[in-house]
C-alpha cells in the first residue's frame, strides 16, 4: 500500500517535472510570454494610431450594435406591407422611403444588418475551421496528405468565388443555411495556406525541436506553438474575408438565390430595385450605400490589422 | 602614391532622417578630405553613419525620410550639393562611382549582366551599341569573367556573389571615374572571396589611376589596403590619420577599443581579446556630450558637459576626445595591450 | 521554356478533373428529379422512368460521370431541361457578347489600373495617391451590381448621354456603362497592387545601384523598377479573371446585356441546371487556361522561374 502510493506519486510528480521543463524550455528558447503579449500590444498600439483602421473598427462596432439592437432601432415592422403606402420616397414616416409593397427601407435595411453579420461571421468561421484543420494536417505531416490537400486548395482557388457560390445555390436551393454552407466550403483554402505556412515556416525552428526532444506532444505543439504564431495572418485573413462574403452573399441574394423573401437582406432589396430605378430611385441608394460601407468597414479593419501585425508590409 | 591635391572634400556634411520615432542623425557633422590616388578607409561599427556619409555624396539618400541638412560636398572645388538633376545624372557614375554591400540585391535580377554593363557606359559616353558591346567585353576581362562572351548574356541570379561583385566593379570603372566609393565591398562575400575582390580593386585602381574611398568594418581591411582612415562612431568622426599613426597609437578610446577587439599576429598569445562593453546608441535624441562616455573606461566629467571638438594630436592626425593628448603622450604608461583580467 | 509549359500544363490536369468532379457531384445531388421538371406535372410513372432511362440518370454515379467526362471532352456540355436544346448551342449563341464585353473591360482594367497604380507610387502620398487610395479603397467595397445601377440612373437617365441597357447595335456606345462597371473591382485592384510593387520595386538595391550609374529617373523607374513591379500584377490581371467572369453574371443581368452571364442568371431562375453548370465549366475552363497563358507570361518576365527545374512545394 504503502510503496504503491510512494509509485504512484513518484509517477506523477515525474510527468510534472516533464512539464515544467517543457515550459521552461518554451519560455528559455522563444521567451514565449515577453514576446508575444507585446507582439499584441504593439500592434493594438499601431493599429490605435491608424486612423483609417479605427474608422473601418467604428463601423464594425456600430453594425453589430444595430444587429443587436435592430428591434429598438427600426421605426417600422421590417415585413409588414402597408399598400397604400407603396413607393413612397423618403419623408417624415419612412425616412428611407418605401418599396412597392409598402415596407419601410429604414426598417429594413436596420435588419438586413442581423443577415449580412451572420453570414459573415457564420461563413467565415466555417472556412477558418475547415482551413485550420486541413492546413494542420497539410504542414504538419507533409507528404502525401500534404500533397492531396494542397491539390484540393489549387481546385478551391481555381474556382472564382462567385461562380462557385452560384453552382452551389443553384444544387443546394436558397436559404440562409445554405448560404453559409456554400461561402464557408469556399474560402477554406486561403486559411488552410497561411496555416500550412507557419507550421512549416516554424516546424524546424530550435524551439519547436526542444519541445519535441522534451516530449510534447504533436497536439501539444501545434496548440500551444503554432497556432499563436499564426494567430495574427489569420485574424486578418479572416476580417479580410468577412467582407467578402458579405459582398457575395449580396449578389447572391441579388440574383434571387440566396436569403428569401420576405426577409430582409441587402442584396435582395437591390434586386427588388432593379425594376423601379427610374420612378424610385432611393430603392437602391440605401441598400447599396448599407452594404458599402459595412464591407468598407471590414475590408479598412483588415487592412489595417495587417498593418499593425506587420510594419514591413507598409 | 597619394598626391597631395584634394580631389574631394566633404565639410560639416550633416545628414537627418526624419521618421515617426524622431529624427535621426545619420551622419551629424562629418569633415574629411581625399587626396588624389590615395586609398581613405572609414571604419565603424553598423549604424555608425559610414555607408549614410558614402550615398550622400553620391546624393543617394532616399528622401523622404532622409535629408542632407548642412554641409558642403566639394569635387575639384564644386559643391556636389548644389548640382541641379542633369548635373547629378551626368556626374553619377562618371566621375565618382559606387560599389555596393550586397551584390546579391545591387544588380536587377530581370535584366542580363550585359545589358546592365551596357547601360552604365551608354549613360556618359556617346558610342555605337555595338562599340558599348566591345567596350563590355573589355570590362568584364578586366575584372576576371571568365567565358565572357556566354557570361554577357547570363542572368544575375547564374553568377555566384564573388562573380556578381567582380561584375559591379566592372560597371563602377565602365566610365574611368576619378572616385570609386566601395561600400563594404566584401562582408557580403565568402572570406575566400574577400581578398580576391579586394585585392582586384587594388589592381584596377592602379592602373586606372582613382582614388578609392573604402567603407568597412574590418580593421584588416583598413590596415592593408588604405593610406588613411577616418573612424566613425554615432555618426560623428572620432579620429582621423594616416593608417600607420592609428594602428600604433590610436588617440581615442572608442579606437583602442576596436583595437582590442581584433586578433594581432604580433600580440602575445596570453592576452585575450575584449570587446568593447555595452551596445551603440540609438541616434534618436543623443545626449549631450560625448556620446562614447557611457562605454568609455577613461571618461571624466567634462564628456557628458560637451562634445569634444576634433584634437590635432600630431601633425595630420585628429582626435576627438578631451583626453586625445594624454592618451598620445602616455601611451605606454597605459599599455593597453596587456588586458588585465 | 519548353519544359515549363510542358510542365504547367501538366499540373492543370489534375486540377480540371476536380472541378468537373466538383461540378458533377454538385448536379448529381440536385434534389430535384430533372425527368420531372422536364416532364412537368401529370406525366405517367412509366413516361418518367423513359426518360430517365433516356438521359441515363438512372446508373449509378461514376457511370455518369464517365459519361459526362466522355461528353465534356467532346465538347459536349448536355441537354437544358428548358429548353430541350443542346447547352452547346445555347451558351455558343451568347459566347461572344461576353467575350466583346471582357475584352472592353480587361482594357480598360490594364490602361487606368497600371497608370494610377504609377502615379500613386512615384508621387507618394500627394493629392493625386491620395485620390487613387480613396476610389480604389471604396471601389473594392462597391457591389458590382449596385454601381452598374448608379451608372445607368446618372449617365442614362439623368443625363441621358449613354443608353440604359441592353446591346442595341452594338456600337460603343453600347459598351462603355457595362464595361466600366465590369472593369471597376479589378481595375481597382490592379491600381493597388501596382502601387505596391511599384513602391516595393522602388525600394530595392538596385534602384540605388541605377541612380548611382547616372540614369535618370525616367529611365530608372520605367525600365528597372517597371519590369520588376508589372511581373506580379501580370499574375493580378490573370488571377483575377475569374472575378470578372463572375461580375460577367451580376453586369450583364444589371444591364440586359446578351451574354453567358445573363444566360446563367435566366437558367437560375428557370432552375435549369445543366446550362448553368455547363456555363460555370466554361467560365473555369477559360480561368484555368487564362492562368496558363500568364504564368507563361510571367517565365517570360522573370529569369529566375524559367530556369528553376522542380517548383519547391512552400
Amino acid at each position: 500500500m504503502e510503496s504503491e502510493k510512494k509509485d504512484k506519486f513518484n509517477i506523477n510528480s515525474h510527468v510534472e517535472e516533464g512539464e515544467v521543463a517543457i515550459e521552461l524550455a518554451e519560455d528559455f528558447f522563444m521567451e514565449r510570454k515577453y514576446s508575444r503579449t507585446s507582439l499584441y500590444k504593439d500592434a493594438w498600439k499601431r493599429l490605435k494610431r491608424n486612423k483609417l483602421a479605427m474608422f473601418g473598427l467604428s463601423i464594425v462596432i456600430l453594425l453589430i450594435l444595430i444587429a443587436l439592437f435592430a428591434p429598438f432601432l427600426s421605426t417600422h415592422d421590417p415585413i409588414a406591407r402597408v399598400k397604400e403606402d407603396s413607393l413612397l420616397g423618403p419623408n417624415k414616416e419612412y425616412w428611407f422611403g418605401t418599396d412597392l409593397l409598402g415596407r419601410d427601407i429604414f426598417s429594413r435595411i436596420i435588419y438586413g444588418s442581423r443577415v449580412s453579420l451572420e453570414v459573415g461571421i457564420i461563413a467565415v468561421g466555417i472556412s477558418v475551421l475547415i482551413g485550420l484543420s486541413l492546413g494542420a494536417i497539410s504542414g504538419y505531416f507533409g507528404n502525401i496528405p500534404d500533397t492531396i490537400i494542397m491539390r484540393i486548395a489549387d481546385i478551391f482557388f481555381a474556382f472564382p468565388y462567385i461562380l462557385g457560390a452560384i453552382a452551389i445555390m443553384t444544387v443546394l436551393g436558397p436559404g440562409i443555411i445554405n448560404i453559409f454552407i456554400a461561402i464557408g466550403l469556399l474560402g477554406w483554402a486561403s486559411f488552410a495556406r497561411i496555416f500550412r505556412g507557419s507550421i512549416l515556416s516554424i516546424k524546424n525552428k530550435e524551439y519547436i525541436e526542444a519541445a519535441r526532444a522534451l516530449g510534447a506532444s504533436n497536439s501539444r505543439i501545434i496548440i500551444k506553438h503554432i497556432f499563436p504564431n499564426a494567430f495574427a495572418p489569420i485574424i486578418v485573413y479572416a476580417t479580410m474575408n468577412v467582407g467578402t462574403a458579405i459582398i457575395v452573399e449580396a449578389a447572391l441574394s441579388f440574383l434571387g438565390i440566396g436569403v428569401q423573401p420576405p426577409n430582409p437582406a441587402w442584396g435582395k432589396m437591390l434586386s427588388e430595385a432593379l425594376d423601379y430605378i427610374d420612378v424610385a430611385p432611393w430603392m437602391m441608394v440605401f441598400p447599396g450605400l448599407a452594404i458599402l460601407i459595412t464591407v468598407l468597414g471590414f475590408v479598412l479593419l483588415g487592412d489595417g490589422l495587417r498593418d499593425a501585425f506587420d510594419p514591413k508590409l507598409k | 602614391m597619394p598626391q597631395n591635391n584634394k580631389i574631394l572634400e566633404v565639410k560639416n556634411l550633416k545628414t537627418y532622417f526624419y521618421t515617426d520615432d524622431g529624427i535621426v542623425k545619420a551622419v551629424d557633422g562629418v569633415s574629411f578630405d581625399l587626396k588624389e590616388l590615395e586609398t581613405l578607409g572609414i571604419v565603424g561599427e553598423t549604424g555608425s553613419g559610414k555607408s549614410v556619409t558614402a550615398l550622400s555624396i553620391l546624393r543617394l539618400i532616399p528622401q523622404p525620410p532622409g535629408k542632407i541638412v548642412d554641409g558642403e560636398i566639394l569635387f575639384k572645388g564644386q559643391n556636389i550639393l548644389d548640382m541641379n538633376i542633369k548635373e547629378l545624372q551626368d556626374f553619377r557614375g562618371n566621375r565618382i562611382s559606387m560599389i555596393f554591400q550586397d551584390p546579391m540585391t545591387s544588380l536587377n535580377p530581370v535584366f542580363t549582366i550585359g545589358n546592365q554593363l551596357m547601360e552604365a557606359i551608354l549613360a556618359h559616353q556617346t558610342i555605337t551599341k555595338k562599340q558599348a558591346r566591345e567596350k563590355s567585353f573589355q570590362l568584364l576581362e578586366m575584372v576576371g569573367i571568365p567565358d565572357i562572351k556566354r557570361r554577357f548574356n547570363s542572368y544575375p541570379h547564374e553568377f555566384s556573389g564573388g562573380m556578381r561583385q567582380r561584375v559591379m566593379i566592372a560597371m563602377a570603372i565602365a566610365n574611368n571615374p576619378d572616385i570609386l566609393i566601395a561600400d563594404e565591398p566584401t562582408t557580403a562575400l565568402d572570406v575566400t572571396i574577400q581578398a580576391q575582390i579586394l585585392e582586384l580593386m587594388h589592381e584596377l585602381k592602379e592602373k586606372t589611376k582613382s582614388s578609392i574611398i573604402i567603407i568597412t568594418h574590418d580593421l584588416g581591411v583598413v590596415a592593408k589596403y588604405a593610406n588613411r582612415v577616418m573612424v566613425m562612431y554615432a555618426g560623428k568622426p572620432v579620429e582621423f590619420s594616416e593608417v600607420d599613426k592609428i594602428f600604433y597609437k590610436p588617440c581615442h578610446p572608442y579606437t583602442i577599443g576596436l583595437m582590442r577587439s581584433i586578433t594581432r599576429l604580433d600580440q602575445e598569445r596570453k592576452n585575450v581579446l575584449k570587446p568593447i562593453e555595452g551596445s551603440p546608441p540609438s541616434l534618436i535624441d543623443l545626449p549631450i556630450g560625448c556620446i562614447f562616455r557611457v562605454r568609455c573606461e577613461f571618461a571624466v566629467k567634462q564628456c557628458s558637459l560637451s562634445y569634444p571638438e576634433l584634437l590635432e594630436v600630431s601633425p595630420g592626425h585628429y582626435s576627438a576626445c578631451f583626453r586625445a593628448n594624454e592618451l598620445f603622450a602616455g601611451f605606454k604608461n597605459l599599455d593597453f595591450l596587456k588586458t588585465k583580467k | 521554356m519548353v519544359y515549363f509549359i510542358i510542365r504547367r500544363i501538366l499540373q492543370i490536369i489534375p486540377v480540371i478533373i476536380g472541378v468537373t468532379l466538383l461540378l458533377f457531384i454538385l448536379l448529381y445531388i440536385i434534389p430535384e428529379d430533372p425527368a420531372q421538371l422536364i416532364l412537368q406535372k401529370g406525366a405517367t410513372p412509366e413516361a418518367l422512368a423513359n426518360l430517365r432511362a433516356k438521359m441515363g440518370i438512372d446508373q449509378p454515379i461514376y457511370v455518369q460521370y464517365w459519361r459526362y467526362i466522355k461528353g465534356l471532352f467532346s465538347g459536349n456540355l448536355g441537354t437544358s431541361y428548358r429548353y430541350q436544346r443542346s447547352v452547346n448551342s445555347i451558351l455558343a449563341e451568347h459566347y461572344p457578347y461576353s467575350i466583346k464585353l471582357a475584352f472592353a473591360a480587361i482594357i480598360i482594367e490594364i490602361i487606368i489600373g497600371i497608370f494610377a497604380g504609377i502615379i500613386s507610387a512615384i508621387k507618394k502620398y500627394s493629392i493625386w495617391d491620395v485620390l487613387v487610395t480613396i476610389s480604389t479603397t471604396i471601389l473594392v467595397c462597391v457591389p458590382v451590381y449596385w454601381l452598374g445601377m448608379i451608372l445607368q440612373v446618372t449617365f442614362g437617365l439623368k443625363l441621358g448621354w449613354l443608353p440604359m441597357s441592353g446591346y442595341g447595335d452594338g456600337s460603343i456606345r453600347y459598351y462603355i456603362l457595362p464595361a466600366v462597371t465590369l472593369a471597376s473591382v479589378s481595375t481597382a485592384f490592379v491600381a493597388r497592387m501596382m502601387r505596391s510593387t511599384m513602391l516595393e520595386a522602388l525600394s530595392n538595391d538596385y534602384i540605388t545601384t541605377a541612380y548611382a550609374k547616372g540614369l535618370s529617373q525616367f529611365k530608372v523607374i520605367g525600365k528597372h523598377a517597371m519590369k520588376n513591379a508589372l511581373i506580379p500584377v501580370v499574375t493580378l490581371i490573370g488571377l483575377d479573371l475569374g472575378s470578372l467572369m463572375g461580375g460577367a453574371i451580376l453586369t450583364e443581368t444589371v444591364f440586359n446585356w446578351p451574354g453567358v452571364g445573363r444566360t446563367i442568371y435566366l437558367a437560375i431562375l428557370q432552375r435549369d441546371a445543366p446550362v448553368v453548370v455547363g456555363g460555370t465549366v466554361i467560365l473555369v475552363g477559360i480561368f484555368i487556361i487564362m492562368n496558363l497563358i500568364v504564368d507563361i507570361i510571367y517565365a517570360w518576365l522573370d529569369p529566375r522561374i524559367r530556369f528553376e527545374k522542380v517548383e519547391p512545394n512552400i
